[in-house]
């Protein structure tokens, strides 16, 4: 149990000042390193509740894949911190409006979730001990969750459909490989002969 | 108490000893074979000096490594640029303890064994993008964003294979994805996910023909122009220990790991590790062939590949192999 408690600290040390760290670094890749710390070190945290599945999934998707393409953008981007600061104080009124909405928000969540069971809709589902995480979450997310599942992934899509629309643009007269075009080329298609009669030269129409 | 501890690390190291090493080993026999394929496609020996048929030219080359000089630009992160070789190494070392050898052949077997694949496999950008950034310098950036963009693209379609082999066992774990190949291995009735694993992973490994992040015709050597001594070394050995893994990955998820061919007497007395060794370095010949005799691809054919061939197709085949699967009433359910 000491054991256990030791790397729980550890872990949730580590958690927090990692996050702590991502708000308070200068250097933005820094930040973004940080950010990814935080990320494992949760889902070590996952990990040791025996939620293997939800650890496993935070690795895959948010360090193997959100937080690429945040360095990815970060990187490229080159984001100059020291004129992003200069606005601090004119936006402190919003962040401090967001943060106190989403603290009233999770106070709301955790008290309804605390002392009224009934506010929450639960799955009816019996879960064994025997049976593995991510077979249990697979047989409530599925069944009695299919609609919220369905909700959220519809979102998604719609949020990547607009993220596509917002930056596509159509540029003319631009060059593009088209691969079947090439392949099906013939012999005939860029290929001709011509007599050439001296002294008249030959008027090729294309 | 503290006894039990104690006993608990030692044996748990041990173990680990016992895996880590040989693959050491492996990882330094494979660049040899690599190195000797390549030299008899093209009609040279390849090295052949060192050693009985050269077999210890790793070892040498490792050894010139150590005693070179450690160079840091003085442009660069330090921290980040000492990191990512590390970051490299150990990644790819720490994919390999849940690769089972035989059913009872472990180091760590676990409910999620090939999610922690999946996941510790593409944790490997970081190292190489950590390697580009913290060079400070324009060949290794412009490399490590090719090979992010790269590894981020092929990942998807891997994840989709993963899944369609998933449908056929029912278990994520890789004891039981190995066990429901008794019968047929999956690269039977899965062959075209078989070709599309296998050319992801060699996009994933950023072997040729996909080695555009170190193309040195034109990026000199993507992200490792920089490096040197023995931080180049833990670069190139974490690459051939990660090369090694896909194959392995492979022959776990399509070749049937430590399986014999058939269940019949001469077969199945050869040992159960030799034979996921036999898988592996099958598959590993097949990639070293592929580097000799391919040409390198193009940028955007890469990306062309990945995402407007690779991706529709696996979709498309997890939906077709689910289908047939409900239809049929083949679905593993416990």
């Amino acid at each position: 149990m000491l054991a256990h408690a030791l790397v729980f600290y550890l872990f949730s040390f580590i958690a927090i000042s990692s996050s702590l760290a991502v708000i308070s670094s200068k250097n933005t890749v820094h930040a973004v390193f940080f950010l990814i710390l935080d990320f494992v070190s949760i889902s070590c945290l996952f990990i040791m509740m025996g939620a293997e599945y939800l650890g496993m999934l935070t690795l895959i998707v948010y360090v193997g894949a959100v937080a690429v393409l945040f360095l990815f953008v970060v990187m490229m981007l080159n984001v100059n911190f020291k004129d992003l600061r200069t606005g601090f104080l004119s936006y402190l009124p919003f962040g401090l409006l967001i943060g106190i909405v989403i603290i009233i928000e999770l106070g709301m969540m955790i008290g309804t979730w605390k002392y009224k069971d009934s506010f929450i809709k639960t799955s009816e589902i019996q879960i064994s001990s025997k049976v593995s995480n991510t077979e249990a979450l697979g047989n409530v997310l599925y069944t009695d969750f299919i609609h919220y599942f369905q909700i959220s992934g519809i979102i998604l899509l719609v949020a990547m459909i607009g993220a596509i629309l917002l930056t596509f643009r159509q540029k003319e007269n631009l060059k593009r490989q088209d691969i079947t075009k090439q392949v099906s080329r013939e012999r005939d298609d860029g290929v001709l002969l011509e007599e050439v009669e001296s002294f008249k030269g030959v008027k090729l129409n294309d | 108490m503290i006894n039990e501890y104690l006993n608990i690390i030692f044996l748990d190291v041990l173990k680990i000893m016992l895996l880590l090493v040989p693959v050491l080993i492996a990882v330094a026999m494979i660049v040899w074979v690599d190195r000797r394929v390549w030299g008899l496609v093209q009609l040279r020996r390849g090295p052949n000096v060192v050693g009985p048929f050269g077999l210890l030219q790793t070892a040498a080359d490792a050894l010139k490594y150590i005693f070179k000089e450690i160079i840091i630009p003085a442009g660069a992160n330090k921290v980040i640029f000492i990191l990512a070789p590390v970051v490299t190494m150990s990644l790819a070392l720490l994919a390999w303890a849940v690769i089972p050898f035989g059913e009872n052949i472990y180091v760590a077997n676990i409910n999620v064994g090939i999610l922690y694949l999946f996941a510790v496999s593409s944790l490997g950008v970081y190292g190489i993008i950590m390697a580009g950034w913290a060079s400070n310098s324009k060949y290794p950036f412009l490399g490590a964003l090719r090979s992010a963009a790269q590894m981020v693209s092929y990942e998807v379609s891997i994840g989709f294979i993963i899944v369609t082999v998933l449908l056929c066992v029912g278990s994520l774990n890789l004891i039981d994805i190995v066990v429901a190949q008794k019968k047929v291995w999956f690269a039977i009735p899965l062959f075209p996910m078989f070709v599309i694993f296998f050319i992801s992973a060699l996009a994933e490994t950023n072997r040729p023909p996909f080695d555009l992040p170190e193309a040195e015709a034109e990026l000199v050597a993507g992200y490792q122009t920089e490096y040197s001594g023995m931080m180049y070394a833990l670069f190139w050995l974490g690459e051939y220990a990660n090369i090694l893994l896909m194959c392995a990955m492979g022959s776990i998820l399509f070749l049937g790991g430590w399986l014999p061919p058939a269940d019949i007497f001469p077969l199945n007395a050869i040992p159960s590790p030799l034979w996921l060794v036999l898988k592996i370095l099958l598959l590993f010949v097949a990639f070293a062939l592929i580097k000799a005799i391919v040409p390198r691809y193009r940028y955007d054919q890469l990306m062309r590949l990945g995402w407007k061939v690779f991706l529709p197709v696996s979709l498309v085949w997890v939906i077709l192999v689910s289908g047939f699967l409900v239809y049929f009433k083949m679905l593993p359910v416990n």
